[in-house]
């Protein structure tokens, strides 16, 4: 345990960022520090132009193994990216569904056909993908999806039926991972299957929801006859469960750091404004401001005991508390960031409804405790899988 | 950088769970907290020859064993799982001030006597909130031969029974961090008083000293005389960390025997571990144990940092107060739920919970709560300090 890193290294960290001071110019430049959570809605064109900028250097998926294209980076070498990513004003990802979640569920549970079929596009940044998990019936109980897919023996390809909700990025993605089930007859986690559907199809409907911001990160999206091949299947039909599973479980991994570096700026400006707008008189503030402060350097360390743990992908103590310590310190930002603006705080950018970025954050953070299973289901994960508490009892209805 | 355990590492923590797990167990806490001395000395005599833990940070060239922080506070962790009783974090912070100040012969000298199983303490304030520098009253005036020494300290971590005191005291007449010095007094010197004071946490001693004309020699001076002011902070801040593993410690045991008792107890014909309002109250109090620990972690390489010298006194400073500001608020927020959890037996003399409680609350004071240390952040957040 230490916090030094190696000459190695920090030769690694120059490298990042000449790279990064040589390419985030330019055309480039207006997307500095934009893109991120709350405006994912901004400078779509151009961030996805980025991100085939960082294709060409070598840049994406850079913890992917070397066989399958990736760097083969060391935990210490994506941490550094990430950072000095982050320090160059990087824009929100586009692509980081692909990265660092379908691609490592593909490299462990993707047959030699679908890698070679679908890791390319993720390492190009041409192919983003969205996730077809959540169901209007399937909210935290989200074993129990609707959508059914069934295979048509004559076409050889499977023919999915149903709804998906909240999609981020729906619109912009070319392909979708969705979790549909095989057997009708089944019931919750058994009988699922987890697929791989192209969403340029004349059976994929997608419609935009607009949320409490003004603005639609998320959408619904309907399967009517929507159809995938015999081989985008991942694992075998009523395996979809476990794979589904193990996505969710890279989905705490170095990403995470790229997410504290923007929850870091966000903290930052906090801060700038409560020096110039008198708050940082007020002791309740400042206490606050500093809570803020350290649990945002705990988060770090938390995932820095996460990515240091087991990589066989069983989640440790720390990673079980992951998602309800994020989301709630998040949302505890938003709340502080429209206390230190005041009466400030209801002022609107522009009519009819342009909010400034904090807003946007005071906002857009009552997602974060629902979304990826609610502070309260993250409640229930903890007692039971960490501390060993007797599981909720299932109804019958 | 890494963030995981060494496999020397884990098997040092092995060891000191083997051993804690013998000789700290209820009965003998209990037991040691109506001593007089407060502690088992048969037992401290263990720690230091058979377990080598005072030699932890003592370097190789003195006979010690050259271990860093992380090893230290891993130890401190599992002491403060166990309500254990004795000076370690105290002389380890003594130890700590003599690695990064110490003369080689102050080094030579202290190192030995500390390894052959003496304790120490640190003294700092009198009638203060705060264990700054500003509230330094004692006096140090200059002689032919040395320091004359004078004042009364209190709240000093067993300062009734420590070998060696480790001082504050000011040039007279000088006030906030100015004139500052630390000094290394023998407790047995000529002019030192000392008595143990009743306290409501009976595992965790406190003292007033009285310090009375007492001389000492130049060499008895820690660092710059007259100028240790910085050094003194830090020192304080070291020592918050070193209690700030105890407090994960008791914060992990306090959820653990909550937990234990939460499955075994029946009521309404289940066991009340089952009853969704006691799981999220236990899935709190594990979020807040788990993110202790991981700044607990942060601030022993911190501190192996700075002693270095590849951290800054502002470095050491922030790690102590989010450090000591968060694992304050844990452990009295989980042993406080703790009690409530366990029902009416939790407030029984009978039940450990309401041990680890009174820690809590006497380590939570000691050395700076929660929104003091967390005030001092703000001040460096606000001026761009961190």
């Amino acid at each position: 345990m230490k916090l030094s890193f190696s000459a190695e290294d920090e030769q690694f960290r120059q490298e990042v960022a000449d790279w990064l001071a040589a390419n985030l110019c330019g055309e480039f430049e207006p997307i500095r520090f934009r893109g991120g959570p709350g405006d994912e809605h901004s400078f779509v064109a151009e961030r996805k132009a980025w991100e085939q900028k960082l294709a060409e250097g070598g840049w994406t998926a850079i913890g992917w193994p070397k066989e399958f294209g990736g760097r083969g980076c060391s935990i210490e070498q994506q941490v550094i990216f990430n950072e000095e990513y982050a320090r160059a004003g990087g824009p929100g990802r586009m692509g980081h569904i692909g990265e660092t979640l379908v691609g490592p569920t593909l490299i462990a549970y993707g047959t030699a056909e679908q890698k070679e079929k679908y890791l390319p596009g993720i390492l190009a940044g041409k192919d983003l993908w969205c996730q077809g998990y959540s169901e209007p019936s399937a909210g935290s109980d989200l074993a129990n999806v609707k959508t059914k897919a069934q295979f048509d023996e004559g076409a050889q390809q499977w023919v999915l039926n149903g709804q998906k909700v909240w999609t981020s990025l729906a619109h912009e993605s070319q392909f979708c991972f969705v979790v549909a089930r095989t057997d009708p007859a089944s019931i919750g986690q058994k009988g699922l299957g987890f697929f791989l559907v192209d969403m340029d199809q004349p059976g994929v409907t997608i419609r935009p929801i607009v949320q409490l911001t003004g603005t639609s990160e998320f959408n619904e999206v309907f399967f009517d006859n929507a159809v995938c091949g015999a081989g985008d299947i991942v694992g075998e039909p009523g395996d979809g469960w476990r794979v589904a599973m193990a996505l969710l479980g890279f989905e705490r991994g170095v990403s995470t750091l790229g997410q504290q570096m923007l929850f870091q700026s966000e903290l930052d400006e906090v801060v700038k404004i409560t020096k110039e707008n008198g708050a940082a008189n007020d002791p309740a503030i400042r206490q606050r401001l500093a809570d803020a402060h350290i649990g945002l350097r705990i988060m770090r360390y938390n995932s820095m005991r996460m990515m240091s743990g087991g990589e066989d992908g069983s989640l440790q103590k720390e990673a079980m508390i992951y998602k309800l310590y994020w989301a709630s310190w998040h949302r505890n930002l938003g709340k502080l960031a429209m206390d230190v603006l005041g009466p400030e705080s209801e002022l609107l950018v522009d009519a009819p409804y342009e909010l400034n970025r904090l807003q946007s954050l005071f906002l857009f953070t009552r997602a974060d405790t629902i979304y990826g299973g609610t502070n309260q289901i993250q409640r229930n994960l903890i007692a039971e899988r960490a501390l060993g508490m007797p599981r909720e009892p299932r109804g019958t209805a | 950088m890494e963030f995981a355990f060494t496999e020397e590492q884990v098997m040092i923590f092995d060891t000191a769970d083997a051993f804690l797990s013998e000789v700290s167990t209820a009965p003998a806490i209990r037991e040691a907290m109506q001593t007089d001395l407060g502690y088992d000395s048969k037992v401290w005599e263990r720690l230091c020859q058979e377990m080598y833990w005072q030699a932890i940070l003592i370097p190789e060239e003195h006979d010690g064993l050259g271990l860093g922080f992380v090893e230290l506070v891993g130890i401190l962790e599992r002491m403060g799982m166990r309500l254990f009783n004795a000076p370690f974090a105290d002389t380890a912070a003594v130890i700590t001030a003599l690695l990064k100040w110490g003369s080689d012969e102050q080094q030579a000298e202290y190192f030995g006597r500390l390894m052959a199983g003496e304790s120490a303490t640190i003294a700092v304030i009198d009638r203060a909130r705060e264990w700054s520098t500003d509230a330094v009253t004692a006096t140090a005036t200059s002689t032919d031969s040395g320091y004359e020494l004078s004042g009364t300290y209190r709240f000093v971590s067993h300062g009734h029974s420590a070998d060696m005191l480790l001082v504050a005291a000011r040039v007279p007449g000088s006030e906030g961090s100015q004139g500052v010095g630390l000094f290394l007094v023998d407790a047995n010197a000529e002019g030192v008083s000392r008595k143990r004071v009743p306290t409501m946490d009976q595992t965790r001693p406190l003292a007033e000293l009285t310090l009375d004309k007492v001389q000492v020699a130049t060499t008895a001076s820690l660092g710059c005389p007259g100028n240790a002011g910085e050094a003194l902070t830090q020192l304080v801040d070291v020592l918050s960390i070193f209690v700030a593993a105890d407090q994960l410690g008791g914060a992990q045991a306090s959820l653990d025997m909550t937990v234990d008792y939460l499955q075994e107890r029946v009521q309404f014909g289940r066991t009340i571990a089952s009853f969704q309002a006691v799981k999220h109250k236990c899935a709190d109090m594990m979020l807040k144990v788990e993110a202790s620990r991981s700044i607990v972690y942060y601030a022993a390489c911190a501190i192996d940092e700075w002693v270095q010298g590849r951290y800054d006194a502002a470095q050491l400073a922030e790690a102590a107060s989010m450090t000591k500001a968060y694992c304050s608020d844990t452990f009295f927020f989980v042993a406080g739920c703790g009690i409530q959890l366990f029902g009416g037996v939790g407030i029984t003399e009978e039940y450990d919970i309401q041990l680890y409680f009174k820690r809590a609350k006497s380590t939570e004071t000691f050395l700076g709560a929660g929104a003091e240390h967390r005030e001092r952040i703000a001040q460096m957040l606000l001026a761009g300090e961190c």
